[in-house]
């Protein structure tokens, strides 16, 4: 049985049938073709599903697709203004943040969650903020200093 | 952190006028990354696409009596039940590819299942769910059969069988010895010289690679009669070639597209997914999707392998180690696919970056009823050396030395000769334990602090590849395969064992003669000698047309630069500038009185039976490695059979 569920995916109003008890993950990857966010583990253990849902961070793989109707859902897929990369991405492309890639829409989306929260962030908080989120490249260091590279350009611009 | 560059080191032979090395660079893949737009395999969306789940084995080992689908095949959504002999070739080996092992792995397994988590049957249905629901309806009735996990305990001749086409439970190699076996010098004589005997055990665990993006592939079929495969393989050819073999159709109807990978780490080159998702595709007319979860990954994604070296060395009180051994065990799990390539890369990293000049190692990949574990990072490496820098730590303490000027004053130089017969060349070690001294200000001497991997190398005994004398087990050439080669006549080298005209899928690795021109002048120019001028056929003037590979003149610098106690006395100097010509005062092994140049045909001095009772008798640490009391040392095809 599949049922209507309407939500904002990265600002455009998404119509979609989902079957019951679908999680975000498959609705966003098949359902709605953003294939951005990634699955890992399918056990909320890994972060590279992780979406926004109203600003907050979540990892869409436990999420009942069902419960977004109605709220906002961000992902790496919406993170660009058009051309432009938004500063996360830049940071992250100059600072050589990722590595085989997989992990990184679910960093990204970590990353913009703490960003808009506090703007300018110390090293621990940044590192607690990503603290769901495995990178098994085990490039922790340089992503750490992206985000705090991006705060920088941000706070700068 | 910034990274500081040394570059006083070795300033002469580096170039810093590169257009791209040492500055840094957008990726060219990274504003995919960025955007999420990268293709991975799961990022390629198909109408109607199936997905495959795997019935797994429950036991380590068990035979299967019976496996029944048919609640499996009624449920909704099944569309296809794939079984071991729905596969063209069922039984493959990965590196069969390059003619190196035989095919010992079934892709669905029938019969019997050698390790927990091993797949049986394929369940193609229309949703994940379904799939999993219809694996969980198939019943399976398992006979278990004991099983064994430790490497030692698979060696025992009471061990299960764990791997029919290796019933010894163990790898062969060159289709003659049990074991990778490694010889340089003569370590027995040099451990009964030396000041001091070191030895420990060392074991690594398993690790498994766990990438992001588990292992999978989509199949689906192309309008011209091809299939189009999306996969995570880090070897897209190897998985080409395995497809094409084990569904046995022209690789010209598959086209793989990869190459975007979530974190491979080694883990995603064993090729299993690729087949069966064509297999189900070719089967169905459908695209399907053959996919990992998590557990899956974790469960039966072959891990690195787990290993066991024990290491003996010979130490003066100096520090010198004068003889190194090892006695390796690789556990490879129930199947071989990267095991007997790292078995063989480890063998080719021994003794470590030290120059020793007597070095034996005998190295056995193992099956045990553990998942099959395959490449990994610097698999067949990174585990023995772990062993050999623990063990450099046990030897300073065991003579009383700083532990890094104790690797200063053995490491490679240039011009050293390893023990694979290779001389050692842009040496950096000794300079990398100077530059980690002073980072961590630890005082190290003067003289340890002068040491230059480009002074000293090469001197004496060390620049030489010494005479390989007869095997500690009695001989080289020991544990062949029983009745296919005729009785050796020495321990000189080992293509004599081998009837003439005899080839095994990987004997030209140790036929000594050389396949590509560049390595028969790096040959000639080092004087090799020893095993090499050891031909197992006479070298008419017929057989060097023939061949393709010149005959090997032996040069006389060995024997020359052998000082049998030129330097003289016990004095063992231990400036690290400049290091005795000889690390022992008798050279270890007397070569042969020959011609230069004639092969060499050594009558052993007792009958092979007669000098084989001698050597049993002497119990060393090497030997109890190796030998396995009430074990048939001929090998697989003999021992239970």
């Amino acid at each position: 049985m599949k049922s209507p569920v309407t939500f904002w995916l990265n600002g455009s109003e998404t119509a979609v049938f989902v079957d019951a008890g679908a999680n975000l993950l498959d609705v966003l990857r098949r359902g709605c073709g953003d294939l951005s966010p990634k699955y890992g583990c399918g056990q909320g253990g890994c972060g590279a599903c992780t979406v926004l849902i109203d600003g907050e961070p979540h990892v869409s793989c436990l999420v009942l697709a069902e419960t977004v109707a109605g709220r906002s859902v961000e992902t790496t897929g919406g993170l660009s203004n058009g051309p432009d990369p938004h500063p996360l991405q830049r940071a992250f492309m100059e600072g050589f943040a990722a590595q085989c890639g997989y992990c990184t829409p679910g960093m990204l989306m970590a990353a913009k969650a703490l960003l808009d929260r506090n703007p300018s962030p110390s090293r621990p908080e940044v590192e607690e903020a990503i603290s769901g989120n495995l990178c098994r490249c085990t490039g922790y260091e340089p992503i750490v200093d992206a985000i705090l590279e991006a705060a920088r350009q941000r706070g700068a611009a | 952190m910034p990274t500081e560059y040394r570059k006083d080191l070795f300033a002469d032979e580096r170039s810093d006028d590169f257009d791209i090395v040492g500055k840094p660079i957008i990726r060219q893949d990274i504003l995919g990354h960025v955007t999420g737009r990268s293709k991975f395999y799961d990022d390629h969306a198909f109408d109607g696409l199936l997905h495959m789940r795997c019935v797994r084995s429950a036991h380590h080992h068990a035979r299967i009596r019976s496996v029944d689908s048919s609640a499996a095949e009624r449920q909704d959504g099944v569309v296809r039940v794939l079984g071991g002999r729905d596969v063209p070739v069922n039984v493959n080996t990965l590196l069969s590819l390059i003619n190196f092992g035989r095919d010992d792995e079934p892709l669905l397994a029938i019969g019997k299942v050698g390790y927990v988590g091993q797949p049986i049957l394929a369940i193609v249905a229309t949703s994940v769910r379904a799939a999993q629901e219809a694996v969980d309806a198939v019943k399976v009735e398992y006979e278990e059969l004991p099983h064994v996990l430790d490497v030692e305990e698979a060696l025992k001749p009471e061990a299960p069988i764990v791997n029919e086409e290796y019933p010894n439970n163990t790898f062969d190699y060159f289709d003659t010895y049990d074991h990778q076996k490694l010889r340089f010098g003569d370590v027995e004589t040099a451990f009964s010289r030396a000041d001091h005997i070191v030895e420990g055990e060392y074991q690594m665990s398993p690790i498994e690679q766990a990438p992001m993006e588990t292992c999978g592939a989509i199949a689906a079929p192309e309008t011209n009669d091809r299939i189009t495969v999306h996969t995570s393989t880090q070897a897209l050819f190897f998985s080409v070639g395995v497809t094409a073999k084990q569904l046995d159709i022209s690789s010209a109807r598959l086209h793989f597209i990869g190459g975007t990978v979530g974190g491979g780490f080694g883990g995603k080159v064993d090729s299993h997914h690729e087949p069966l998702a064509a297999l189900a595709c070719l089967a169905t007319g459908k695209p399907v999707k053959y996919m990992w979860d998590r557990a899956e990954e974790m469960q039966v994604g072959g891990p690195r392998g787990g290993e066991r070296w024990r290491i003996k060395d010979g130490v003066m009180r100096d520090g010198r180690i004068i003889a190194r051994a090892f006695t390796g065990f690789f556990d490879a799990g129930a199947y071989t696919r990267l095991s007997s390539y790292a078995v063989q890369k480890s063998t080719g990293h021994l003794p470590g970056p030290y120059s020793i000049p007597n070095v034996a190692s005998n190295v056995y990949c193992v099956f045990t009823n553990r998942t099959p574990s395959t490449a990994m990072r610097g698999f067949g490496i990174t585990a023995v050396d772990f062993a050999i820098e623990r063990h450099m730590d046990k030897v300073a303490r065991a003579v009383g030395m700083d532990p890094i000027e104790l690797r200063i004053l053995n490491a490679y130089r240039d011009g050293d000769m390893k023990a694979h017969r290779r001389e050692a060349k842009n040496c950096a070690l000794i300079e990398s334990c100077q530059a980690v001294a002073q980072k961590t200000g630890w005082s190290l001497s003067a003289d340890a602090m002068r040491a230059s991997s480009k002074v000293g190398g090469g001197e004496g005994a060390l620049g030489v590849i010494p005479e390989t004398v007869t095997d500690d087990e009695g001989r080289i050439g020991e544990r062949r395969r029983s009745g296919l080669a005729p009785e050796p006549l020495s321990g000189q080298g080992t293509r004599r064992l081998l009837p003439e005209g005899y080839s095994s899928n990987n004997s030209s690795a140790f036929g000594n003669a050389p396949q590509r021109e560049d390595m028969e002048a790096e040959i000639e120019r080092l004087g090799f000698k020893g095993a090499t001028v050891v031909s197992s056929t006479p070298q008419g003037p017929a057989d060097q047309t023939a061949s393709s590979a010149r005959p090997i003149e032996p040069r006389e610098t060995a024997h020359a630069m052998h000082p049998a106690g030129a330097r003289g006395g016990p004095s063992l100097p231990a400036a690290y500038t400049q290091r005795p010509a000889s690390t022992i005062n008798q050279p270890i092994a007397q070569p042969p009185e020959r011609a230069p140049g004639t092969p060499v045909v050594q009558q052993p001095a007792t009958p092979p039976a007669a000098a084989e009772a001698e050597n049993e008798s002497a119990a060393t640490h090497f030997q109890r490695g190796v030998r396995r009391p009430g074990v048939s040392r001929f090998i697989s095809g003999s021992r239970r059979r």
